[in-house]
């Protein structure tokens, strides 16, 4: 035999040079695709996981504190004027400019200190009293001992010759060189509103304060402003430190050294009347400085024990203005000196030891705190884009640059209520946006967190029964058939892209429902009930008509039944509505019931989003109640029990974790699903369970207003913030599901 | 079989039977009757409906004509109509209620009315009441008088039945309309490729003069070539441009005359006439036909007025272009990744995490896909690639803003956990045997992989790649904000260079949907296309979806006899 072989069998070499290059060729094409499987296969998974990562990078700024660092320190531009009354920068921080004690107006390089132009008070008189109209209007007001008040405005010119930037300080008189007779006394204190139709300036002496109002009116021949001066004498207050005219000209703050505020209705001259009178202080700390925040609507008290209190006025019941105490902030010793920002709700502190705390005020958040001069410092102030803080001591003049992008954000005005400028009350509120550049951004995620789980619990309410009791029918009692039927049809319903649903919901099914409101109410009640009433009435019928439908077909007959009531629900409603409701059932809602009804409204995203969730709960559920183990229902069957008895007390309980993870895997649909709630619902972000009402997502609003939110702000951020929290969620729900039902696969594997 | 008592028949659990029946009825009734709704609101938008005319008063008010299209109807409890203001009679409860189109927006401000059935009255169907489909203003309707040329009267008639003068001064209407089609035609082809590719040219040119200046490298002679190209291309420009006074003095020169409901006669320039028909007088088989050009105009036109009007056809364009580039995308890194983790990867601790963490990604809003495609892929490396390859285009940005290619991108990076999922458990269910039957011949494991497992699993490989595309085609959310627009004014496949166009924006089915149902400025006119847009794509992804069975199956059936 062997030699048989050996002789038909030809010697073979397998090492023959060309199958040697040839094996050589396979391995290394091995090799190679071993490695490029690895590289491919670590770097997909890699790019999927980098979404988690990614929107983490792109929130974590937002928490993290602000960061100072110096730039440049040098003595104090044209000392021999003696120190600052007030200190700024133009938009660039290139030109610094600062108003001495002298009344001059001096024009300084940020970078080292070299003047560059100095612009001599134009009157001649000795400067007692100074003011700022606001950061952002350049205003600025000099008071003298004669009585007079001169308005000075400064300006920067830019130019770009041969390409590169060149800023011209310059100061304009807008009200002329000569002063505003404000009193007949030396100015101690100032204060000043400017608007389009009218200037509004506070004076007070040593024993006497004035009140003077200057009204503009554009002449229509000349074009000319003309003003009209009109000036009357104010009850003195004794002890003043700081006076304010608000925002609107209409009232006046007087607060006194020990923090006692009066205020006076402008409204009428004629009968300028004390107003009201609070406290600003605790106990005896007095009053260090008042100013208003960005906006002219807070102010902003601080006070010798280093607490800086916020003030608004709040409207209430009887539609009264309130100043009212919001809310306050504290550093350990005494207040020297506070800084507002020119851009947003947010200003710092400088403490007698020379800290600076930088604070947001909406936020109530604390971004540093640091010290950063001695004791000496008495001023600072922020350059218009809050980039860079000045501080003047003793030394001279520090610059530091700020970096402090979201001071607007913190944990607690994102989560927590806020008592925004304007409101009546703390409020959950999300506004991102608005026309006017001194907005308050109200970033508060809960309105759409809870309009999310608001969307997510009608939508459960509807899809959890229906999707349940069908699996349990289909896996459990459906004829093997019709079952190879029944869920082709419900995983379609899965592949519906929700676009479909989200558009019939918006404009078939959100106005049929507000015809025919009665009858989706009606029809919860006359559905179980009648289908209960004709099964009742089948047991009863003959058992030739019983036996025409097999076991397990019973969906097949009761489709004309549902169809049937269905259609006497619609019918029925507008005689429901006209014999209980006096033919309107919206306006009875409404009126009756005193609810507000929106046309898309919870039940209309109820309906639409339960009928994107029911396959996912369907097929998971019923894949769990049909992989309990036959042996298990047929034991329990064996010692007698019904079917109803197996299902309710052997195959549920032996399935739940299978379907506590499909219903969480159909929660975590609802909650991101985004097209069904963009459309059925008008998407507005109110904090309101009401079934008849709207809401706004997480998901839609990131639908809305990512593509218009600018790159890198805090609103961008907050955006990515919501889009993690929806990923970390649904992560985490879906996480738990598939661990369950992993386990459920494991226990029963071996049955 | 006894009859049971109630309280037996409720003991036996037989009610609770019967109501999870009713729930799976309710199930399929719902998902059938969706799609019914769908197929007939979409596929009955192209049916020529018959316009009435009749005498509309309500109780108290003067009667006047209308001349309208009927919508819908819907039963009204006398109630709110009085609320409302409405006279109605005590013994009358509900009411019929009917939405009538009665077009001529640019005379009545508003293409619909709700009329009350009830006192409509002598409602006729003139023959010779025509409905005209119009570039602007939407749909005309009304009795043909005249048919004008340069102003003068050509063809006209008094009648408003179908008599000799009549039917003749229509024919006329029909010649003059085909024409102005033709020239239309003409004008569109100029404008949009002759034009189109000049403008192309030029923005190319300028670019390249930018680059040059960017790079220091702007010779005279450079921009001496420049110019004389620039020259050439504005040479072609007038004399497109003159061929276009052209045509359109041509296409301007026919008008009709047109007397509205309300007796007012208006002039119409034909050149804005899409069709005329007159629905009342056309038999069955006419109307056949009219829905046949109707549904074609649906599927290969572009929109009009606001893609309120006319086809969708770069929508479906974007959509199929969009899908390819993603399939071309997610199949390979979907299978390499699902190879890995299934054959290369030690099993492990690492490997469970891994796979439910790609399975978990399938459950993640796609919402959150589109965010982190906005943020990652077009503002971080979408302006990189720009201040790297494009800086002669800055600020306005190539690939730093939405355009086809993150879009397929981003829908790759969402649908790749369904590919490497379904793959993954293809892998899995092949045989271990098989694997060491090529390793024991000789083969090595990529040669196993690639004629033995790949081929075994390609059922699953297919399966997860047609339901990816399927949840492709359906999803709009993120591509809302990665690159979708409601009307892109060219189809990124084009024929000046580089043909694809990966930068551009698209139109999509689905965000279509969403624009034209909700932002539209016509609610009420679009909804019969939305309808039919919702039917395409809910066609397309149904075969989709049944493909993906059916080639499942069908593969399956082929490898059984190794399947043991």
């Amino acid at each position: 035999m062997s030699k048989l072989t050996d002789r038909n069998i030809p010697e073979l070499d397998f090492n023959t040079p060309a199958l040697l290059r040839h094996r050589k060729v396979r391995a290394l094409k091995d090799r190679s695709a071993t490695v490029g499987i690895a590289i491919g296969g670590c770097s997909v998974i890699l790019a999927v996981l980098l979404i988690c990562f990614y929107l983490l990078y792109e929130v974590m700024p937002l928490f993290s504190g602000a960061e100072v660092d110096k730039r440049a320190a040098y003595d104090l531009p044209a000392k021999e004027q003696g120190a600052s009354l007030y200190l700024t920068t133009e938009e660039q921080t290139e030109v610094g400019m600062r108003v001495s004690e002298s009344g001059n107006i001096i024009f300084f390089s940020t970078a080292d200190g070299s003047v560059i132009e100095q612009v001599e008070n134009p009157i001649d008189a000795k400067v007692t009293a100074f003011a700022v109209e606001s950061d952002t209007s350049f205003l600025l007001g000099f008071g003298y001992e004669d009585g007079r008040v001169l308005l000075a405005k400064h300006k920067y010119i830019i130019s770009y010759p041969d390409g590169n930037r060149q800023i011209r300080p310059v100061v304009e008189y807008p009200y002329g060189t000569d002063g505003i007779s404000a009193g007949d006394f030396a100015i101690r204190k100032l204060a000043l509103r400017d608007s389009e139709d009218k200037l509004t300036i506070a004076s007070l002496g040593d024993s006497k304060s004035a009140i003077t109002k200057l009204d503009k009116e554009v002449n229509f021949i000349t074009e000319e402003v003309e003003l009209t001066e009109t000036t009357q004498a104010l009850p003195f207050v004794p002890n003043t430190a700081e006076m304010l005219v608000s925002g609107d000209q209409r009232y006046l703050y007087v607060a006194s050294v020990q923090g006692s505020l009066t205020e006076f209705d402008l409204r009428d001259y004629d009968d300028i009347n004390l107003k009201a009178q609070f406290e600003l202080t605790k106990g005896d700390a007095q009053v260090v400085s008042m100013t208003y925040l960005l906006g002219q609507s807070s102010i902003m008290v601080a006070d010798t024990s280093g607490r800086v209190s916020q003030w608004f006025n709040v409207r209430n019941a009887d539609n009264e203005e309130i100043l009212t105490f919001i809310r306050d902030v504290k550093q350990p010793v005494s207040i020297e000196n506070i800084a507002m920002e020119h851009r947003r709700k947010g200003f710092a502190t400088l403490d007698d030891r020379g800290v600076i705390a930088i604070y947001n005020a909406t936020s109530e958040r604390q971004v540093i705190n640091e010290r950063l001069s001695d004791e000496t410092a008495h001023l600072i102030a922020f350059s218009p884009r809050a980039n860079a803080l000045l501080i003047e001591d003793s030394s001279g003049i520090q610059v530091y640059h700020v970096d402090n992008e979201h001071p607007e954000v913190s944990w607690s005005s994102l989560w927590n209520q806020v008592w925004y400028e304007g409101y009546q009350e703390p409020t959950y509120t999300w506004q991102s946006s608005a026309a006017n550049n001194d907005f308050e951004p109200k970033y508060s995620l809960m309105p759409l967190a809870f309009g999310t789980l608001k969307a997510a619990f009608y939508a459960m309410l509807m899809a959890v029964p229906l999707a349940i009791c069908g699996a349990i029918y289909t896996a459990y009692f459906m004829a093997p058939k019709l079952r190879r039927k029944v869920k082709p049809v419900i995983e379609l319903m899965e592949a519906l892209p929700t676009v479909i649903l989200g558009f019939l919901a918006g404009l078939f099914f959100a106005p049929f429902l507000e015809e025919n409101l009665a009858a989706a109410f009606s029809i919860l009640i006359i559905l179980p009930v009648g289908i209960l009433a004709f099964a009742y009435i089948w047991s009863r019928l003959p058992a030739q008509i019983r036996w025409l439908l097999p076991e397990g077909w019973q969906p097949l007959i009761l489709i004309p039944v549902v169809v049937l009531l269905g259609w006497f629900c619609v019918a029925m409603s507008p005689v429901i509505e006209l014999n209980f409701f006096d033919g309107n059932i919206r306006s009875w809602v409404t009126n009756d019931l005193g609810i507000t009804f929106d046309q898309r409204n919870a039940l209309v995203v109820g309906f639409a989003m339960g009928f994107a969730v029911i396959p996912t709960i369907f097929s998971i559920t019923e894949d769990a109640i049909f992989s309990v183990p036959k042996a298990l229902t047929q034991g329990s069957l064996a010692l007698g029990a019904t079917y109803w008895q197996t299902m309710v007390r052997v195959v549920l309980p032996t399935a739940s974790p299978g379907i506590f993870s499909a219903v969480m895997i159909g929660m975590g649909r609802a909650v991101g699903e985004t097209m069904i709630v963009l459309m059925a619902t008008g998407n507005t972000p109110i904090m309101d369970f009401n079934i008849f009402e709207g809401m706004r997502t997480l998901a839609a609003n990131l639908a809305v207003e990512v593509p218009e939110s600018e790159v890198d702000s805090s609103h961008y951020r907050i955006l990515f913030l919501a889009a993690f929290v929806l990923f970390i969620f649904t992560f985490v729900v879906n996480t738990i599901a598939e661990t369950v039902r992993q386990h459920l696969r494991k226990k029963y594997g071996s049955l | 079989m006894k009859k049971t008592s109630v309280s037996g028949w409720v003991k036996s659990g037989e009610p609770w039977v019967w109501l999870n029946a009713g729930a799976v009825a309710i199930s399929v009734i719902m998902v059938v009757g969706l799609l019914l709704l769908i197929a007939v609101r979409g596929l009955g938008h192209f049916w020529p409906a018959d316009i009435v005319e009749g005498r509309y008063a309500l109780p108290g008010n003067e009667s006047y004509k209308i001349v309208a299209e009927q919508v819908e109807s819907v039963d009204v409890p006398s109630a709110q109509l009085i609320e409302a203001g409405i006279e109605v009679d005590e013994s009358i409860t509900v009411m019929q209620r009917t939405l009538m189109k009665v077009g001529n927006r640019d005379v009545y401000g508003a293409d619909f009315r709700w009329v009350i059935d009830n006192y409509m009255e002598e409602v006729t169907r003139p023959e010779m009441l025509f409905a005209a489909e119009r570039r602007e203003w939407g749909n005309m309707y009304g009795y043909l008088l005249a048919v004008k040329e340069n102003g003068n009267i050509v063809a006209s008639t008094e009648d408003k039945a179908p008599t000799d003068s009549s039917l003749a001064t229509w024919a006329t209407l029909q010649e003059r309309i085909e024409r102005a089609l033709a020239i239309h035609e003409e004008i569109y082809q100029v404008e949009k490729h002759d034009i189109g590719k000049i403008n192309y040219g030029l923005e190319r040119l300028r670019l390249q003069q930018r680059g040059y200046v960017l790079e220091n490298q702007l010779t005279p002679e450079r921009m001496a070539d420049l110019e004389s190209e620039r020259a050439v291309f504005d040479e072609e420009y007038k004399v497109l441009q003159q061929k276009l006074i052209d045509l359109y003095t041509q296409i301007n020169r026919d008008t009709i005359l047109v007397e509205a409901m309300d007796g007012t006669i208006i002039e119409q320039s034909v050149a804005k006439i899409v069709r005329a028909y007159l629905p009342n007088s056309m038999s069955v088989l006419d109307k056949l036909g009219f829905y046949g050009s109707k549904l074609w105009e649906f599927l290969s036109d572009e929109p009009r007025e606001a893609n309120t009007e006319g086809g969708v056809f770069p929508a479906i364009f974007g959509t199929v272009m969009m899908v390819l580039l993603m399939t071309v995308l997610v199949t390979p890194f979907g299978v390499v990744a699902a190879v890995y983790l299934r054959e290369y990867a030690t099993q492990g601790v690492l490997t469970r995490v891994i796979r439910i963490a790609v399975n978990n990604l399938a459950g993640v809003p796609s919402i959150v896909y589109g965010v982190f495609g906005l943020g990652f892929f077009i503002y971080f490396m979408g302006s990189s690639i720009d201040q790297a390859f494009f800086p002669e285009a800055l600020p306005s940005p190539t690939f730093g803003t939405g355009g086809l290619m993150w879009a397929s991108i981003t829908l790759a990076l969402l649908t790749v956990p369904v590919v490497i999922v379904a793959t993954e458990e293809g892998l899995s269910r092949i045989p271990r045997n098989v694997r060491e039957g090529s390793l024991a011949l000789g083969a090595t494991k990529a040669e196993t992989l690639w004629r033995v497992v790949l081929p075994m699993a390609s059922p699953a490989i297919m399966t997860g790649v047609i339901l990816a595309v399927a949840r492709a085609a359906g999803e709009v959310a993120p591509l809302m904000l990665v690159g979708v627009v409601k009307l892109a004014p060219s189809l990124p496949l084009d024929g000046n260079y580089p043909f694809i166009h990966l930068d551009q924006k698209f139109m999509h089915l689905g965000f279509h949907i969403y624009d034209v149902g909700f932002q539209s400025p016509n609610v009420e006119a679009a909804r019969p296309l939305v309808y039919a847009t919702a039917l395409l794509l809910v066609i397309v992804i149904a075969l989709l979806n049944f493909s993906a069975v059916t080639i499942r199956n069908h593969l399956r059936e082929k490898y059984k006899s190794l399947e043991m």
